[in-house]
């Protein structure tokens, strides 16, 4: 669904990213993991059109998007839940979701995607006429995973969703995850949290420097040793 | 006390037209962080465009001002804006300032310095007296103009998914386009209301302020620099306080204009002296509240779409 080949991104002479290949098949759940700095998040980035890469290409089902305004490969079905959740706090939650439909490439079932979403997320439709700032931390994230389903993306892309969230609100998070999942949206997961990502994903990446280390399976999860050879390489 | 009345439903009016002017420059900061500088030019252009067609039916004459200053609007916004738009800030403020300038050059060469006379609606100038109180038609059609215009601005922001849109880019324009919000499209949106606040001025100006009567190529220069002065006072990077800050220095500029005897010796004793007074009183606001006087808490972020 998703293929990233050699890809490279530059931030003036440092490369951020060197030679990744990274593939999400249709229905998967791929996780991305790394220290910080590994050069997640510009991959996610890079993806979206949101910086240019120097080298490599992006493929979405088959036909390249390298070097799309990030407004186009949205609309060609990629969509982004921004690091830090990005929610415009002085706009109210409904208004946030109705900015996720800018996205969209046909304006029809724009209210079903937004029914389905309230759905998914009670909390979001209980609050939608309040102002997004008045959200926690675990509610904004919810919203911002929302924002990018109502444009019915097919591929999701999350940038560390887990991050700053109590343990019970990751539960909910990820566990939101499987149910966008079996909605059959394909899911490219970057996350600090690692083990749990290694266990929910079908496939884990683990990058560090740039560059991709290693390719984990959700058996590699409970393994520690493996884990910790993956962040820190091995000895 | 009829005087002081008089006064100051004046200095309202005039902040009316400041508002209004400091909201269209600040449509346009607003989405592309650019400070537009030849704002005003679109407004002696649209001013121009009224007093070619002196001869020729009011409402005739007042849209081709419309299309005059929409048209060049949108050239602006193709020529100068777009290819710019990856620049520094201040690139695009000098480019504007050299914009500015080629506009005001063009008009030198093109009708001389001789101001022309605009005849828009010679009726509207005429007084009505309320109560012992003698105000023009124009003054009160001024603010009501105003009041209907940010009614309507209001409705579009809020009620209208380019409205929507348009707030996002304000606010985050990198994660506006990466909901897929179209920044060519806000922008053009923006170039264009922007615009048809100018025209609207442009059609008011001349009948409001009676030194505007006659429209030359520094038509509306002083106005702008001085709308300009409120936008960075009230706190640019919101529309509602710039359009605050343009309102005050409109009313600031009407109540000293109207209070400083027209005759007199330094300081302050004569109106000669009223853009000293001003600039002052601006000093004074940005030394006590560098970040905007109606801004709440410190906004930084200077991304663009």
């Amino acid at each position: 669904m998703l293929e990233v080949s050699g890809l490279e991104v530059r931030y003036g002479t440092v490369p951020a990213v060197r030679d990744l290949d990274l593939s999400v098949g249709r229905g998967e759940i791929v996780g991305l993991i790394g220290p910080n700095g590994a050069g997640k998040s510009t991959t996610l980035h890079a993806i979206m059109g949101a910086v240019r890469p120097s080298a490599g290409d992006i493929r979405l089902a088959g036909s390249s998007i390298r070097g799309r305004a990030p407004e186009q490969v949205v609309r060609a079905g990629v969509a982004l839940v921004p690091e830090g959740r990005r929610i415009f706090t002085e706009l109210t939650v409904e208004e946030n979701l109705r900015l996720g439909l800018a996205g969209r490439r046909s304006k029809d079932g724009s209210a079903e995607a937004l029914e389905r979403v309230y759905e998914l997320f009670p909390v979001v439709h209980e609050s939608r006429s309040r102002h997004a700032g008045l959200l926690s931390g675990g509610q904004q994230q919810q919203l911002a995973i929302g924002r990018a389903l109502v444009g019915e993306p097919d591929v999701l892309l999350l940038d560390e969703p887990s991050l700053g969230l109590a343990p019970t609100v990751v539960d909910t998070v990820f566990g939101a995850l499987l149910a966008i999942r079996a909605q059959g949206v394909t899911i490219l997961l970057v996350e600090q949290r690692a083990q749990r990502t290694v266990a929910l994903a079908d496939r884990t990446y683990v990058m560090s420097n740039g560059e991709l280390r290693m390719t984990l399976g959700p058996g590699d999860a409970g393994d520690s040793r493996r884990m910790v050879e993956a962040y820190f390489g091995s000895s | 006390m009829t005087d002081d009345v008089q006064t100051l439903v004046d200095a309202v009016a005039l902040g009316s037209i400041y508002a209004l002017m400091a909201v269209g420059i600040g449509l346009v900061f607003g989405v592309l962080r650019l400070v537009n500088f030849a704002y005003g030019q679109l407004i002696m252009a649209g001013a121009y465009a009224l007093a070619l067609t002196n001869d020729q039916p009011v409402l005739l004459s007042i849209a081709l001002c419309f299309a005059v200053v929409l048209a060049l609007s949108l050239a602006l916004e193709l020529a100068a804006f777009r290819p710019l738009r990856r620049a520094s800030p201040t690139t695009m403020l000098v480019a504007t300032f050299a914009i500015s300038y080629l506009l005001q050059s063009i008009a030198l060469v093109k009708f001389g310095a001789i101001g022309k006379i605009v005849v828009v609606v010679p009726k509207l100038s005429e007084p009505v007296t309320i109560g012992g109180v003698h105000i023009r038609w124009i003054t009160i059609m001024t603010i009501i103009v105003a009041v209907l215009v940010f009614a309507a601005l209001m409705v579009l922001l809020t009620k209208t998914t380019i409205g929507l849109h348009m707030r996002a880019a304000s606010i985050d324009p990198a994660t506006a386009r990466l909901l897929g919000v179209r920044a060519n499209a806000v922008i053009t949106a923006a170039v264009l209301v922007s615009g048809v606040i100018a025209a609207i001025v442009a059609v008011i100006l001349p009948m409001a302020v009676p030194e505007r009567l006659l429209v030359g190529p520094d038509f509306a220069l002083r106005e702008t620099i001085i709308v300009l002065v409120g936008v960075v006072v009230g706190g640019i990077d919101r529309l509602l306080s710039a359009t605050l800050g343009g309102f005050t220095m409109g009313v600031a500029v009407g109540l000293l204009s109207g209070y400083l005897p027209s005759s007199g010796a330094w300081p302050f004793t004569s109106s000669v002296y009223l853009d000293s007074a001003v600039f002052m009183l601006v000093i004074i606001v940005l030394l006590i509240r560098p970040e905007g006087l109606f801004v709440r808490g410190r906004h930084a972020a200077l991304e663009r779409v």
